[in-house]
């Protein structure tokens, strides 16, 4: 027979349980990285392209009008575009990071049913949702690296800002990829539930998180949408330290805990959502 | 005593792989496994027979460490899989009824990725891909999409991925279902060569040629219970007789006639399509039913199966 008996040394001899228990989160993140690859191009597409087509249409348009409108000082006394750009970089991430919770989990348990073929090897399922998790902020810090290309090429960002907006954005990635994952692997299919959750949640989200005016100028009664949204959390942590906008310390507190706070309880509501569907 | 004659009797006892004592699973009230005992040794190609619902799969699911009991005991590799789930899957390659290769990945990634979960180094996965490709009769199709392959060939890559970490025990969950004539042949010969080689297997089946051809052993289940235990040509001696007569009188017309031929053989099973004479002499039974004046429309003389014993024993076909 072929040559897999003759160097066959079993796998008391070969494998090491105690590496996969501990690393088994990365090796489950590299694995949806090499799957993120085949699309690499698609990828750098959108992640350019959206940027560029964006800040074309709204930065520039609106941007002259509103400076215009506020004789040349902006908002917050910065070019419209620079008060534009955290929460363009926030969008940028979440979009970026819900994109590798979502459909790779429904193909994890569905479509391929990948997930329990990895949960059938030493890895469990708590590390199949960090490993997806790690993976989605990579893509994460990717979609909003490249929105800073365009927002630096445009004028609207100086290069000092970019590691804090970066850090910045990523948590609101996080926060809201972790619920968003807690919320899909109750799924069983897609049936439009993306869809939905495009046009509820994500863009109300952007819409009222204070990303065009300040959330202080919408009526009160809007105002909740941004305080529960990652967005604007990040976008006015982003203003503040970015260019210094006027924002209290204990506020900027609220804007690192509530992101941190959501990604908490998605993940440890996707654990044992997680481990339940596998087992059944 | 000398050391060495200690040794030697330890090394008498063949090493069990798998222990369940009163196994259960439940779900809600629901009995899917219901008490059951086995063993099983290493090198022993071990089967679960039974029909579709009676607890095979579930079973396969305890044993491979996922899925966790209900009640009773169960030590896979001497560890408690409640406690020790990662450790016990690290040693086990799992083959499932429904094959779950990656579709956007090529047929060697497959393999290679997979490899990665258990902490394989790349280098020494690539020389392994290699061997393993040839095992499954696949190198050709190395680069292929796995949405390209055919159904034989998707079985025997995911066959070829539960090999990659080289494990214990090797198990496959109705590893032939669906598949045609020859592809079936193809992987029994491959599955064949790993039983040779003493790689310890669990197999479900509700195919009792497939059992026949594989298993050492098997237990024989239905509704979550075992009925009987034993090797393929133990169970047969035990529960069927030596050749068995098919006879056919049409439909409507065999449970009529087997009133009549009553007596002949030992025993007769009644199915809606044909009946069944269990007899040491086939033929002979055959002389008596036509001395009787009796044309059946077609008839076939052959040797008991498993299929009888599974009939003998729940009174049920196990393909319906």
């Amino acid at each position: 027979m072929g040559s897999v008996q003759t160097t066959w040394q079993g796998s008391k001899v070969l494998v090491n349980p105690a590496k996969p228990m501990r690393w088994g989160a990365f090796y489950v993140a590299e694995f949806r990285i090499r799957g993120m690859l085949k699309w690499w191009d698609a990828i750098i597409a959108f992640g350019l392209g959206n940027p560029v087509l964006y800040l074309l249409s709204i930065g520039i348009g609106i941007g002259a009008l509103v400076d215009k409108g506020t004789g040349g000082t902006g908002l917050d006394g910065v070019p419209y575009l620079t008060f534009l750009a955290p929460a363009l970089l926030a969008t940028a991430a979440i979009q970026g990071a819900m994109d590798e919770v979502t459909f790779p989990t429904i193909e994890g348990f569905e479509w391929n049913k990948t997930f329990y073929s990895i949960n059938a090897t030493a890895i469990t399922s708590r590390q199949i949702v960090d490993g997806i998790m790690w993976a989605a902020m990579a893509r994460c810090v990717i979609q909003v690296s490249l929105y800073e290309l365009i927002l630096v090429l445009f004028g609207a960002l100086p290069i000092s800002s970019i590691p804090v907006l970066t850090v910045v954005s990523s948590l609101a990635g996080f926060g809201f990829a972790a619920v968003m994952l807690s919320v899909t692997v109750l799924i069983k299919d897609d049936d439009g539930f993306f869809a939905i959750v495009g046009r509820f949640v994500l863009t109300p989200m952007f819409m009222f998180s204070g990303t065009y005016f300040p959330l202080a100028t919408l009526p009160i009664y809007l105002q909740w949408i941004g305080w529960i949204s990652p967005v604007w959390h990040a976008t006015d942590l982003g203003r503040a330290l970015s260019y210094g906008a006027d924002v209290p310390l204990w506020l900027m507190l609220v804007h690192v805990a509530v992101p941190v706070g959501l990604g908490a309880v998605g993940l440890l509501t996707a654990y044992p959502q997680f481990k339940k569907r596998l087992s059944a | 005593m000398p050391k060495s004659d200690a040794h030697t009797s330890t090394d008498a006892t063949p090493e069990l792989m798998i222990v369940a004592k009163g196994l259960t699973k439940k779900y809600g009230d629901f009995v899917a496994v219901d008490g059951i005992d086995f063993e099983v040794k290493r090198g022993e190609s071990f089967g679960l027979l039974g029909p579709n619902g009676a607890g095979k799969s579930t079973t396969m699911k305890m044993i491979a460490s996922t899925s966790q009991r209900s009640g009773g005991e169960l030590r896979i590799l001497d560890k408690d899989p409640n406690q020790h789930g990662p450790e016990i899957r690290a040693h086990l390659g799992v083959v499932p009824q429904q094959d779950n290769l990656d579709r956007e990945m090529k047929v060697w990634e497959n393999l290679k990725a997979y490899g990665r979960f258990f902490g394989l180094k790349g280098a020494w996965l690539d020389n392994k891909v290699t061997e393993l490709l040839e095992f499954a009769q696949l190198e050709e199709k190395r680069n292929s999409k796995t949405d390209d392959l055919s159904g034989g060939m998707k079985r025997r890559l995911t066959i070829a991925r539960g090999l990659v970490n080289e494990p214990e025990i090797l198990m496959l969950d109705e590893p032939t279902t669906g598949l045609d004539p020859q592809a079936r042949h193809i992987l029994w010969d491959r599955l064949f060569r790993l039983k040779e080689n003493g790689v310890t297997l669990v197999i479900t089946t509700h195919y009792m040629d497939e059992a026949e051809q594989l298993c050492d052993r098997l237990v024989v289940m239905d509704k979550g219970k075992i009925m009987a235990e034993g090797s393929p040509a133990a169970l047969i001696k035990e529960y069927s007789s030596k050749e068995v007569l098919e006879v056919r009188f049409g439909s409507e017309n065999n449970k009529e006639i087997a009133k009549q031929i009553e007596g002949i053989g030992e025993r007769l099973e009644i199915l809606p399509d044909r009946i069944l004479v269990y007899t040491d002499n086939g033929e002979r039974a055959l002389e008596n039913i036509l001395a009787k004046g009796l044309h059946p429309v077609t008839t076939l003389v052959r040797r008991s199966s498993l299929e009888d014993v599974f009939l003998r024993l729940t009174g049920r076909t196990l393909v319906d």
